[in-house]
């Protein structure tokens, strides 16, 4: 009974021609190329019709395969909905609108081609317009000739299916931050510039190379110049140091606007009043050097946005059912008693009771459990859950903002805000630095008007504060956090913000999820055991299992790759049984032990069994384990070895062994949890003093991760699904985690020694700067040099320190 | 020596010149997208097609 037949893949694949992909199940012949489906023939057709075929020409094989995108024709009718094109046009006049789509599927230059073609495709649509990074294109469009549920479909028919939710919809933000920030940085740089310019006489002051006049009309010109930097420039400081003061904190922020406005009024007075040359190219040189830490840090923080609204994971339209009609609203419209139908593969939008249809919920997202649920008429579903199978007639419970999700979603432990619990590294010691720092101000004040003499008592006050002006300090910090930020974006983990490493060096315990993180749904092992399976048994069976939507059908659909599935009329499934249908007048069932009446002794523990019995002869069974992802077992033991590691899985603990065989038995693991238990434990966990990191999959883990110090979530499609976390990993990333977590301990570690450097040149500074004996010239090569050097010192080391420990593939 | 501060008014004007420009680019969108339009470049326009307008390379 025991010898495992494997099946040999069909041996020629053909690649398709619009997508490149192998073609298994059908070869479609169309004008001389070959078509891995329909989808990808029509594709073709309609390029071809309309002379586009020049597609083909920029890059090989560029198309997106269009097996999964079949069926449901009216799932933009919300589109023809006014309220929903208004929010999501940009523009909009008698007959032009103006649209911007997001569109994950965007990839090469062709799709770039084609996109900025779609005049091509239909007379209405003026122009497209691609922008390759964002992945957006603006679409305009004649209103008389085509509407929007049109341009989508259109969109959607080539391929390039647009992703629209309600996050979108809700009104895009801004990008004016970022442009102000570049604003203030060319004035900073234009002001700083000019002002070296004329402060050259200072720098050659014992030359005399010029007369007084000539001094004196530069000094006037820096403070000219000054005026914007000060006014205009250096706004973001005043007011982030003065909403710290007032929250009773001191930020980095506060050091540098007391260096910024004691630097501007002291030269002010300086110049003015007792006519020397004061320091205004040495602000404007400050505020540039700032400026650039600052652009610098944003721009590593745009390579992904992240949306922490649920309202991203909903879908935006439902299926309303009035008076037997069917209607596609938007779901802000969707009300109490509203009776609306779900159809096989769509979400369950809110919390509903059954009314009419088999429902078979899948909650995976929300339990971590695979194996759909099914429920009775009259029962209550819960919203989040996807259905699998026939469509489903449901009347709505509650709004879609008090479902179930949502409820999750606003837990209380969401709200809290960790920032304020964890005050960051460099805030705590910049925010000493800033008491230190004017506490030797007043002392060498105090001091030299003891002495009597008032002038020494101010240059020293002044010179103390300026001297020691914290911008190494505060350049050092973003421009470690933004190149590490930078070196695990291309390790394609992406940090919600630079908080996020220094929380992540602190970590001391690490807790997994199983189903989604360690195991890897597409590496299921499936072996079969039994009476070898002659290739029409094959293809009946995947004619049965392709006709079910059964994570376990799903696998062994996935095992018999290549071939060609038998199409059968009748398929029956009966929920936590099987599958069962006649062929040739035999009776054909594939399932459980007991449905099938198979005998259950000497069979394999730890994974599941799927039996196959033609009329009531049992032939053979399937064996299926959840495989592990790559490397998972050595990224547990590295990880072991810096910290302690849990392990929670919603699913049963049949696998407790094996896994307790791969991963050790350091590992505490804990099965049948549900997120509620998931956030629980974590709790518990920081209620024990431990540092959590929680690494999950998504929105069943959405609590935990929240709750952990750190969440991140692993996903195998980054453009796909963006979770409540602190941070998304791209799943083949996986086995860099310890790397990942050890180079964070690192970039701390690099802050550190940047700070030691900057104080090295701020003890230097004062030691002078106390006896009143700094002049220009030595405040004006000191303050460049210290930041300079800061910035050289952190970038280097951390690119370097990247590069030898395998996390960038150059050192640039 | 006083042709210095005839120098110095032109400097003044030329970068201030430089920095509105660069405003009224940046305003215009030409630093939006800096990867597609070096894409953009190489498509060729095919004569045989109906000639159509051929879309603007104005963002706005």
């Amino acid at each position: 009974m025991s010898n495992p037949v494997r099946l040999k893949p069909i041996t020629e694949h053909q690649a398709c021609f619009h997508c490149g992909e192998q073609c298994t199940s059908e070869i479609l012949h169309f004008d001389g190329k070959e078509f891995c489906c329909s989808g990808c023939k029509l594709v073709y057709e309609v390029l071809s019709e309309s002379e586009l075929c020049s597609y083909y020409d920029i890059a090989d094989t560029p198309g997106i395969s269009q097996k999964s995108n079949q069926g449901k024709d009216n799932r933009f009718d919300y589109l023809d909905d006014a309220d929903i094109i208004d929010k999501l046009v940009d523009f909009k006049n008698q007959q032009e609108i103006h649209i911007t789509f997001f569109i994950p599927l965007i990839h090469c230059a062709s799709c770039i081609w084609l996109l900025e073609n779609l005049h091509k495709l239909h007379s209405g649509i003026v122009s497209g317009r691609v922008d390759f990074i964002k992945k957006k294109v603006q679409v305009k469009y004649n209103s008389d000739q085509i509407n929007l549920k049109e341009v989508v479909q259109l969109l959607s028919k080539i391929g390039y299916e647009p992703s629209i939710n309600l996050a979108d919809s809700d009104k895009k933000k801004p990008e004016i931050s970022d442009k102000k920030l570049i604003k203030k940085l060319a004035v900073a740089g234009f002001c700083f510039g000019n002002m070296m310019l004329f402060s050259l006489p200072e720098y050659f002051s014992e030359a005399e190379l010029l007369g007084e006049g000539f001094k004196k009309t530069f000094n006037y010109l820096n403070v000219f110049l000054a005026l914007p930097v000060f006014f205009y420039a250096a706004t973001d400081y005043y007011r982030s140091a003065w909403l710290s003061v007032k929250n009773r904190a001191v930020n980095m922020d506060v050091p540098i606007a007391i260096g910024i406005v004691t630097l501007f009024i002291y030269s002010l007075f300086d110049i003015l009043y007792l006519g020397n040359e004061g320091y205004m190219d040495t602000l404007g040189g400050l505020l540039f050097f700032l400026l650039i830490g600052k652009y610098y840090q944003q721009k590593t923080y745009d390579t992904l946005s992240f949306d922490r609204d649920y309202k991203s994971y909903f879908p935006i339209a439902v299926t309303k059912v009035v008076r037997n009609r069917e209607e596609v609203i938007p779901l802000i419209k969707l009300q109490v008693g509203d009776i609306i139908k779900v159809r096989n593969e769509e979400l369950i939008p809110a919390d509903s009771i059954l009314l009419e249809g088999e429902a078979t919920i899948d909650y995976s997202f929300v339990t971590g459990e695979e194996v759909p649920i099914s429920k009775q008429k009259g029962e209550l579903i819960y919203a989040g859950g996807r259905q699998k199978g026939n469509a489903l007639t449901l009347t709505v419970q509650k709004s879609p903002s008090q479902g179930y999700l949502t409820d999750l979603w606003n837990n209380e432990s969401f709200e809290k805000d960790k920032i304020q619990d964890l005050a960051s590294l460099a805030n705590r010691i910049s925010g000493k630095f800033t008491f230190i720092v004017i506490f030797i101000a007043l002392l060498a004040f105090a001091y030299w008007a003891y002495a009597g003499q008032v002038s020494t008592a101010v240059l020293a006050f002044t010179s103390v504060l300026i001297i020691t002006c914290p911008c190494a300090l505060a350049m050092s910090t973003p421009f470690t956090l933004g190149n590490t930020l930078r070196v695990f974006g291309q390790g394609k983990f992406y940090l919600k913000n630079a908080q996020v490493i220094e929380r992540l060096a602190r970590v001391d315990t690490v807790v997994f999820d199983k189903t989604g993180t360690l195991t890897d749904p597409g590496k299921a092992s499936v072996t079969y055991s039994g009476e070898s399976l002659s290739p029409e048994t094959q293809s009946l069976i995947k004619g049965m299992v392709s006709q079910s939507t059964h994570a376990l059908s799903n696998r062994i659909n996935s095992w018999l790759e290549g071939v060609t599935a038998t199409s059968l009329e009748q398929v029956l499934e009966l929920t936590g049984k099987g599958l069962q249908t006649i062929y040739k007048g035999q009776q054909i069932r594939l399932g459980s032990a007991v449905f099938v009446g198979a005998n259950t002794k000497n069979l394999p523990s730890g994974g599941n069994l799927v039996f196959l019995a033609i009329e009531e002869q049992v032939l053979g069974y399937f064996y299926i384990l959840s495989g592990l992802r790559e490397g998972i077992a050595e990224v547990v033991s590295e990880i072991q070895g810096q910290a302690k590691v849990h392990l929670l899985s919603g699913d049963q603990d049949h696998e407790r062994e094996n896994l307790q065989q791969t991963f050790g038995q350091d590992v505490l693991m804990n099965f049948n949890q549900s997120p509620k238990d998931k956030l629980t434990y974590i709790q518990q966990l920081n209620q024990s003093g431990v540092q959590t990191l929680m690494v999950g999959d998504g929105l069943n883990d959405a609590g935990a991760l929240q709750e952990s110090q750190v969440g991140i979530a692993l996903t195998d499609n980054i453009t796909n699904f963006s979770p409540a976390s602190d941070a998304i990993m791209d799943a083949s990333m996986v086995q860099k985690l310890p790397r990942f977590l050890q180079f964070a301990k690192t970039s701390r570690n690099i802050i550190k020694a940047s700070f030691g450097l900057s104080f090295t040149y701020n003890v230097f500074g004062v030691f002078f700067a106390v006896q009143g004996l700094v002049s220009p010239v030595f405040c004006a090569i000191l303050m460049p040099i210290s930041s300079i050097s800061v910035v050289v010192f952190t970038t280097v080391t951390t690119n370097y320190l990247a590069y030898k420990r395998g996390l960038k593939p150059k050192i640039w | 020596m006083e042709v210095i501060f005839v120098l110095i008014a032109i400097s003044l004007i030329l970068a201030g010149t430089f920095l509105f420009l660069f405003f009224r680019a940046m305003k215009g969108g030409q630093f939006d997208d800096n990867h597609t339009p070096a894409i953009r470049i190489l498509f060729e326009n095919k004569p045989n097609n109906k000639n159509k307008e051929v879309p603007s390379t104005k963002s706005k």
